[in-house]
């Protein structure tokens, strides 16, 4: 369950103030899909970071599974970040250093898990995803699409009720991105709240509801 | 996070980018091995100096003429000389029961000529108990006779060093060498007993105390040499040499008594002083070598700005992206300390091969210090690269590629 109230964000940048997000108001129920739509710069990946609790509002009130996450300090909103949410961004952003294996296995370190609960666990997403032969290989000896495949698993295996994703097919060609898709569809159909930001049409007919944004703004209603 | 996984990240970003780690290493590996090397030889120089001093015995005592130690109160208001120290004294002195050897020096340079040959030499006018209290060894011959130290004989002990100038390959033992205008026959020469009290001794020439008073046309006595009975017994000496010489000159307290213990603690002092100060700049390059993990570490932040923010986006803390980056930097530093730690022990031990007279060791504090000094410098100069790291705005560092 995820409510904004009355967002509203601004950037200094110089003299000038931008206006990334205006009166934004939303909301979506556990298991929803949406997508949030609009032309460059209209504020969806600043939306995007919000709900995510990267960025914060300059007012406005967020609430999460009945939880004013807007009220958190820095350190509880990291703790939601690590439970609640998972990312998915166009530049899949793995850790250059680490094995596939390695990278889906991050939050489960960040957050303390018991090593042998951690491999099993990874084992299991690697299977999932269709990387089994692939845990060991590095980001740059992986496709485009295992790399997705990877940070989406890295974005699940934590359980989050929601997964944001940020242009997640940008970067892929057409049968990758529609692979990264399906997956994505079905952790939604499996519970988990799923949000997209894109620009591609088609992805975005696919969504049970789309916030179209312009200028800041939320142009559809009520998203 | 557990903190094995957080050592084991850091790790592994250490060891990402090769040649910044092997120059952080080479920083660190230096400033810590310069430490330890330079306080090890410092704490040598001293132990080296301290032990040839303490050769002498501990019960030593030196009488100087003169008043040298500053006393409060007013100047004196008559106008009086100091006394001379002379042979009287040092017979009186030997009555002394906490006394128990004592030898009167008179020192002074003189020419020194065999044949043709003429050398400027020192001349130390002697008894015979200078041989033990100041450890001398015969290589050739024997010391001065013992016996009245008023009565002064024409014989002579020379050093190795003045055997070989003025005599060269040829016999010395028996031979007459010419002090001034005096004559006097060589019945001794010094075996190789280097440096003692600071003095050559290779290069003197001992004359009876007598002779060298008359050598040198003076009653006074350069300095005396009191051997007090026992160790307990030098507070006891010193009061007796005191008592004994101000009855003997009037009243007055006109001489200085000093005590082997007392030179030694100074020389230790100014040692101990000297290391420290060497310590000090051989931290400076320590320092350095922070400053520069420094730098390596903020080029590093700015690198993995990427990948910073995503940590935060993974539900990292501030204090957890604090912590990685200062266990980061701490390993660089540490690392380099422990190479640094075998670098530095290889050396002084080599260097111990090579030149054992100088007895050449580890000083172990040195290593306890070189170990604060980079774990400190290390995570002090890591503090501020990690608070950037923490700091990051994640959204901005993810909208970038
Ligand atoms: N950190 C920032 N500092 C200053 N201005 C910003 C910042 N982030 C976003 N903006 C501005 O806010 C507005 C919305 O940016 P945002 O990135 O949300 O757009 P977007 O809809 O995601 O665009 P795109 O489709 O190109 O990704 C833009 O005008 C952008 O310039
Ligand atoms: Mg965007």
């Amino acid at each position: 369950m995820i409510k904004l109230q009355d967002i509203e964000r601004i950037f200094q940048v110089g003299d000038e103030e931008v206006h990334a997000l205006q009166e934004v108001n939303m909301t979506a129920v556990a298991g929803d899909y949406l997508a949030i739509m609009g032309p460059s710069g209209s504020g969806k990946s600043t939306l995007l970071h919000i709900l995510g609790l990267l960025d914060q509002p300059d007012s406005g009130t967020y609430e999460l599974d009945n939880v004013k996450v807007s009220d958190l300090d820095e350190q509880q909103q990291a703790e939601v970040r690590r439970h609640k949410i998972g990312f998915v961004f166009q530049f899949f952003h793995l850790v250059p250093r680490l094995t596939a294996a390695e990278n889906i296995e991050l939050p489960m370190v960040l957050d303390g898990f018991d090593p042998a609960e951690r491999k099993k666990r990874v084992a299991t997403a690697l299977e999932a995803f269709g990387l089994a032969n692939r845990a060991g290989h590095r980001p740059d000896q992986l496709s485009g699409g295992q790399r997705q495949r990877v940070a989406i698993a890295r974005a699940t295996i934590m359980q989050p009720s929601v997964i944001l994703a940020d242009e997640p097919t940008g970067n892929l060609d057409r049968a990758a991105g529609i692979e990264v898709v399906n997956i994505l569809e079905d952790l939604n159909r499996q519970g988990i709240t799923l949000i997209i930001v894109t620009h591609d049409p088609a992805l975005g007919n696919r969504a049970n509801r789309k916030i179209e944004m312009v200028d800041g703004r939320i142009i559809n209603g009520h998203g | 996070m557990h903190s094995f996984d957080m050592l084991l990240f850091s790790m592994k970003a250490a060891t990402a980018n090769r040649s910044r780690t092997i120059l952080t290493l080479i920083a660190m590996t230096i400033g810590v091995s310069s430490v330890i090397i330079l306080i090890s030889l410092g704490d040598s120089a001293r132990r080296y100096v301290v032990e040839q001093f303490s050769s002498l015995g501990s019960n030593l005592l030196i009488i100087l003429p003169g008043r040298t130690e500053t006393v409060g109160g007013p100047p004196p208001l008559l106008g009086e000389t100091p006394r001379d120290l002379t042979l009287d004294d040092v017979v009186a002195l030997t009555r002394s029961t906490a006394i128990r050897r004592i030898a009167p020096i008179v020192a002074g340079s003189a020419p020194v000529s065999v044949r043709q040959l003429e050398r400027e030499m020192m001349v130390i006018g002697a008894t015979a108990e200078l041989l033990e209290m100041r450890h001398l060894a015969m290589s050739q011959g024997r010391f001065l006779p013992p016996g009245d130290p008023t009565r002064g004989t024409s014989v002579c002990i020379i050093g190795s060093t003045g055997r070989k100038e003025l005599f060269g390959s040829r016999q010395a033992l028996g031979q007459w060498l010419r002090i001034g205008d005096r004559r006097f026959k060589v019945i001794g020469i010094l075996g190789q007993t280097g440096m003692s009290m600071g003095d050559d001794m290779g290069e003197v020439v001992i004359i009876p105390v007598a002779s060298a008073q008359a050598l040198f046309n003076t009653e006074s006595l350069f300095r005396v040499l009191v051997e007090a009975s026992s160790p307990d017994s030098i507070d006891r000496a010193r009061e007796a040499i005191l008592t004994i010489i101000r009855t003997r000159h009037d009243g007055e307290d006109d001489v200085t008594v000093i005590s082997q213990g007392a030179i030694l603690a100074t020389f230790d002092r100014i040692f101990r002083a000297l290391t420290l100060s060497v310590a000090g700049i051989a931290a400076i390059s320590l320092v350095v070598a922070g400053i520069m993990i420094m730098n390596i570490m903020l080029v590093s932040v700015s690198n993995r700005r990427v990948e910073i923010g995503l940590l935060k986006a993974l539900g990292s803390t501030h204090y957890q992206i604090m912590g990685l980056f200062l266990t980061e930097s701490a390993l660089l530093s540490l690392t380099g300390a422990a190479i640094g730690f075998l670098l530095s022990i290889v050396s002084i031990e080599l260097a111990a091969v090579f030149f054992p007279e100088f007895s050449l060791q580890i000083a172990p504090w040195s290593l306890g210090f070189a170990f604060a000094v980079a774990l400190t410098t290390g995570i002090a100069f890591g503090v501020l690269p990690a608070r950037r790291a923490a700091r990051l705005e994640a959204a901005l560092a993810l909208a970038q590629r």
